[in-house]
């Protein structure tokens, strides 16, 4: 041990002399936020082969697939994860491009801008929750039909959520990855001159959807990719939501994994690990799928291009692509809106549209229970956001400084924890950890946050940070300051805005994080989100409302400061309140 | 041997892949101007930043840059005491008027009341007197160029680099700002160099005129 730290005192001290840190952060950056990700798919391949000493399985073998294939489940669970994760992306990146390529520039636009933020905040197991409060059969879209036009007077024996082609889970992804996509969108076209490119193409006949696409889309596509990717992969193994939303028998593979990692039965974990790895070889394909179609569209769209045609039949988009915009903020907003009802609801009957009174009594019959998870769920996301906010912003430093750029290659290595499903690698770190007798609990935990969390911070926080003007940093350098003192006096007083931001992103990711503090937790850490998502299948909707808006509350409140902080330390400073 | 007084480019020459792209070898007396005209792209801000400290790594610089006699070139900005100027203010955001003077304020000498005098001085020598509590973003740009002046100034910079810092005024202010940054600079007794692509902010400086980026 001591020799250990005599190593560590001898290759960290010139390291840590001042300003030398800044050349470890990226290191670090990249250690934090892959270590988990690589680590978790490597201790599944060991048991997914069937080796796993805590079960007493020590022989490497393909039994554990061919237990996973010879379930009767796996074909139909398959199927649905890949149907799922492909008509939410499509449908989800198809209605953004209608968006942006007919609302672009209205003062609607302007307004659904907006919008985004709070809807990107709330937390997907809660979006998920709200609009099944919507569209069950006693929920509100049936109440606001009943008894009138439908003659029901009793919710009718429908099963619309959880129904087995997985379509309200879809309504549900869409509804959150419509926000996400629109945001990436708009940051994209920022780099693209598209006003000019749009009037050059319109003053040669073509209608301003048709000029979009033909013009702007094709250049904007190749910044959206890896945040398309994103949304495919999510969409395929996402667990939270397709609990709630998705369908039972079988569920997606995703969720499949999950239940078998909390089988007490222990030797089922052979297969969720050989079924994790299929998930992984999943997304891949699926990836590569899309990468084919992509190239599939590139063609036809040339030749469409190229064909000349002005496109007389898109007025069609402008309508579809508000119904659609609408719609998604809707089904987010009008879901909140039933969380918060039924969590103040007293007795409510079907077809009644409002309860029949307001009560105060699931708040307080829930009251106590929540001090816990709120309290570990603050405690999460704020650690893991501060480590994140000083990871980042020291790699931005390094880069600024040292010219310690990550290159394009780079931009990849930050969405690839984004792209490998949670299922494919959280159940393996859980078994490492087993393995090595790690106890799992609130640290570990962190660290997994830290992993989803960094990249937000990181894409959320690099823009401002690179656009702010160098030249402040020459004037306040040639003034005598320092490198540092240029950072904490100068940079980060006028980067405050970004900067709380993009806290608040963080911090709501780690809010929303249903997986990693399930698996890695171990059960012991109980979040807001896994009380929620726990919640679940027992259907009592009044302790879901509360639960799922306390979740939602945690994940809004660091945007509300995010906005007013700089306003009030900033009031007597024009140049800097966060105005938009 | 006599120390050298003012800012001397002793046979400096900035390459980019092995291409050279400024030249300069003049010697800049204290109180004296020396403007760079060339147009854009000539390499007139890469000679700035080797002069401020701010060089790219890709640019090789060969030969000295001294300022009295002190080799500068590998010096970092902020031991290199040289003062600059851009077209824009770049008053600091988020400090006051007051704040921005303080922030370049040599306090080697002065306690904190002597600091508050001096700045209510300085904004007061260019008709700013009170303004120490303003927001920048309130200001005008005439004053907002005035207290960036000030701001240089009380940092008592060895050496002034002017990047076309009148462009951005009218007639007007442009003449009253000149004249106010050459009358500081000969009074303090300091070299300047005054970057521009603009003859007449050349010419107004009454010193000799260097053309570079013409082949």
């Amino acid at each position: 041990m001591r020799q250990a730290l005599k190593y560590l005192q001898i290759n960290t001290a010139p390291l840590l002399r001042r300003g030398r840190v800044l050349y470890v952060l990226p290191t670090l950056t990249l250690l934090a936020m892959l270590g988990p990700v690589l680590a978790g798919l490597a201790g599944t391949l060991a048991p997914a082969f069937g080796y796993l000493p805590a079960v007493g399985a020590t022989e490497f073998s393909l039994a554990p697939f061919q237990d996973l294939f010879d379930w009767r489940g796996f074909w139909p669970a398959v199927w649905l994860s890949v149907f799922v994760g492909i008509v939410s992306a499509v449908l989800s990146l198809s209605v953004v491009v209608m968006i942006v390529a007919s609302l672009q520039g209205s003062a609607f636009f302007t307004f659904v801008h907006k919008m985004l933020s709070p809807l990107l905040a709330v937390p997907h197991a809660a979006a998920a929750f709200g609009i099944a409060f919507l569209i069950a059969p006693s929920g509100w879209a049936s109440r606001l039909v009943s008894p009138w036009l439908t003659g029901w007077n009793r919710p009718p024996d429908l099963l619309i959520v959880q129904d087995p082609w997985g379509l309200s889970l879809i309504a549900g992804l869409v509804a959150k990855e419509i926000p996400f996509l629109l945001l990436m969108m708009i940051a994209a076209m920022g780099q693209v001159d598209f006003n000019r490119s749009i009037t050059v193409a319109r003053s040669l006949g073509y209608r301003r959807e048709v000029a979009w696409l033909k013009v702007i889309f094709p250049r904007v596509y190749k910044q959206i990719r890896l945040p398309v990717y994103v949304v495919l992969a999510f969409s395929l193994s996402v667990v939270d939501v397709a609990m709630i939303l998705g369908p039972n028998t079988p569920p997606t593979l995703s969720v499949q994994i999950v239940k078998w990692m909390g089988d007490p039965e222990l030797t089922l974990r052979l297969r969720a690990a050989a079924a994790a790895l299929v998930q992984f070889v999943l997304v891949l394909g699926v990836i590569g799928l899309w990468r084919i179609g992509e190239v599939m569209v590139a063609k036809a769209g040339l030749a469409w291009v190229q064909s000349g045609h002005r496109g007389r039949g898109f007025s069609i988009f402008r309508p579809f692509a508000f119904g659609f915009a609408v719609l998604s903020a809707l089904a987010i907003f009008a879901g909140i809106a039933g969380l918060i009802t039924w969590s103040f609801a007293g007795f409510w009957s079907f077809p009644e549209f409002w309860p029949d009174m307001f009560t105060l009594r699931n708040w307080m019959r829930h009251g106590t229970a929540l001090a816990d998870p709120i309290r570990e769920t603050v405690l999460l996301a704020s650690v893991a956001t501060i480590v994140a906010l000083i990871l980042t912003i020291g790699c931005l430093e390094a880069e600024h400084r040292h010219g310690l750029r990550v290159s394009t290659r780079g931009v990849w290595l930050l969405y690839l924890p984004l792209l490998i499903p949670q299922t494919a690698f959280l159940p393996g770190l859980q078994t490492l950890m087993l393995n090595f007798g790690i106890h799992s609990g609130r640290v570990p935990v962190i660290a997994a946050h830290i992993v989803f969390v960094l990249p937000y911070v990181f894409l959320s926080l690099s823009d401002p940070f690179r656009a702010w003007d160098r030249r402040y940093g020459t004037v306040a350098s040639a003034l005598g300051a320092s490198q540092d003192r240029v950072l904490w006096t100068v940079r980060m007083p006028m980067l405050l805005a970004p900067v709380l931001t993009a806290a608040a992103v963080g911090f709501s990711v780690s809010v929303g994080q249903y997986l990693p503090t399930l698996l890695i937790g171990g059960g012991r850490v109980q979040s807001l989100t896994t009380e929620a998502v726990a919640l679940a299948s027992g259907g009592d909707r009044r302790a879901i409302g509360v639960y799922g808006l306390a979740q939602t509350v945690a994940a809004l409140v660091p945007f509300a400061i995010a906005l007013l902080l700089p306003r009030l330390i900033w009031s007597n400073r024009k140049a800097l309140r966060n105005e938009d | 041997m006599k120390t050298e007084a003012g800012l001397h480019f002793d046979h400096v020459s900035i390459a980019k892949a092995g291409q050279v792209l400024v030249e300069l070898n003049e010697l800049i007396a204290p109180g004296e101007v020396l403007s760079v005209m060339g147009p854009s792209g000539s390499g007139k801000s890469t000679l700035l930043s080797s002069v401020i400290g701010t060089l790219d790594k890709a640019f090789c610089l060969t030969g000295q840059i001294r300022l009295d006699g002190r080799d500068i070139t590998g010096l970092p900005p902020e031991q290199r005491h040289i003062g600059i100027l851009f077209q824009d203010d770049l008053l600091f955001p988020h400090l006051s008027v007051g704040a921005n003077l303080a922030f370049g304020l040599r306090r080697s000498h002065q306690k904190g009341a002597d600091c508050v005098a001096t700045i209510n001085t300085a904004l007061a020598d260019v008709g700013l007197e009170g303004f120490a509590d303003r927001d920048p973003a309130t200001l005008s740009g005439g004053q907002k160029a005035r207290v960036a002046l000030m701001r240089m100034l009380l940092s008592q910079p060895s050496a002034l680099l002017l990047d076309e810092p009148f462009s951005g005024l009218d007639t007007e202010l442009r003449a009253q700002m000149r004249q106010l940054v050459y009358e500081r600079a000969k009074a303090q007794k300091v070299p300047v160099l005054l970057v521009t692509h603009d003859i007449e902010d050349a010419e107004a400086s009454g010193g000799r005129i260097v053309r570079i980026g013409q082949n």
